[in-house]
């Protein structure tokens, strides 16, 4: 029992110093998403194209992505182009034209193509936040059930879909 | 010297006019603007995390300083604040974190650690005293 004991701070030691290797590298801005396996939240926003509001119930019924995008966001232009690739593969992607100027938008689109099935405006950042956004660009898988199922902060590469794809199933 | 003084008003009026840009948000009371205070000082930012609400200039920074003012000023609670950002951000939000099961162990673990050194203390005083007096019998 007594050498036993003498072994203990050892021990915890090693559970320690485990542990903490463990979260080597790891990143360390990640921050898991409060809404995951939630509800989108409410939806009432301006479409850029029609300038109807639009609400949860004209989303897309199949899974699709949602972005959080901006023309004041460098990363977001080095994201285009690969959101332009998988529109035309067919995935739907949502686009929150987050904090910024209608006209800069419209310019945006036409220059560098629109690979939204539906532009929103959310001018005020509202939305953002509702769906705990910290900045542009940020993606969000949802379900056909409507439930956000993964969020990814950052700028979306075919690395990225890779993992996106596997809750598209 | 002159200049020397120059600096020191200088210095002291740019502090003025910060302290005044923070005084624009108007409050229905004392205690709201005391309560405001505290909330952005215990909030996370969740874009530079290591600095509070109060402190951080990141654009999301001020918005939901702005969200916690607005809500202030609909007379919401301490409590329906905290929840509305923990909604939308995570507990990870929360400087002070919640008390509950998943966090036990963050509230109550150097306390059990302390009575178990205590314990040990005691133990070993214990053990060395019964030695002592059998070396002295």
């Amino acid at each position: 029992m007594r050498k036993w004991l003498v072994f203990l701070p050892l021990f915890v030691f090693v559970v320690l110093a485990g542990v903490f290797f463990m979260q080597l590298g790891k990143d360390t801005q990640y921050m898991p998403s409060a809404l995951i396996n939630k509800p989108v939240p409410n939806v009432s926003l301006i479409n850029l194209e029609t300038n109807q509001i639009v609400n949860n119930d004209d989303l897309p019924k199949e899974p699709y992505l949602i972005n959080f995008w901006g023309t004041w966001c460098p990363a977001c232009s080095i994201e285009h182009d690969y959101l332009m690739d998988l529109s035309e593969q067919g995935v739907p992607i949502v686009g929150i034209d987050y904090k910024d100027e209608t006209q800069a938008a419209i310019k945006w689109l036409e220059e560098r193509g629109n690979p939204y099935s539906h532009v929103l405006l959310d001018e005020l950042g509202n939305f953002g936040v509702d769906m705990g956004v910290t900045g542009a660009p940020e993606t969000f898988v949802v379900s056909s059930a409507g439930d956000v199922v993964y969020r990814h902060q950052g700028v979306v590469d075919s690395a990225v879909w890779k993992t996106m794809q596997e809750y598209f199933k | 010297m002159r200049s020397v003084v120059l600096f020191f008003f200088i210095v002291l009026f740019s502090t003025n006019s910060f302290s005044e840009a923070e005084a624009i948000l108007k409050f229905k009371s004392a205690v709201d603007e005391t309560r405001y205070n505290a909330l952005i000082a215990e909030l996370r930012c969740p874009k530079c995390q290591n600095q509070n609400l109060a402190d951080s200039n990141a654009g999301i920074a001020i918005d939901l300083r702005n969200q916690v003012y607005s809500m202030i000023n609909q007379e919401l609670s301490d409590k329906e604040i905290v929840d509305y950002m923990v909604a939308r951000y995570g507990e990870f939000v929360l400087y002070k974190p919640a008390n509950n099961a998943g966090t036990f162990l963050l509230w109550y673990g150097p306390l059990i650690l302390l009575v178990i050194g205590l314990c040990a203390f005691i133990l070993v005083i214990r053990s060395n005293r019964k030695s002592d007096r059998k070396g002295n019998e």
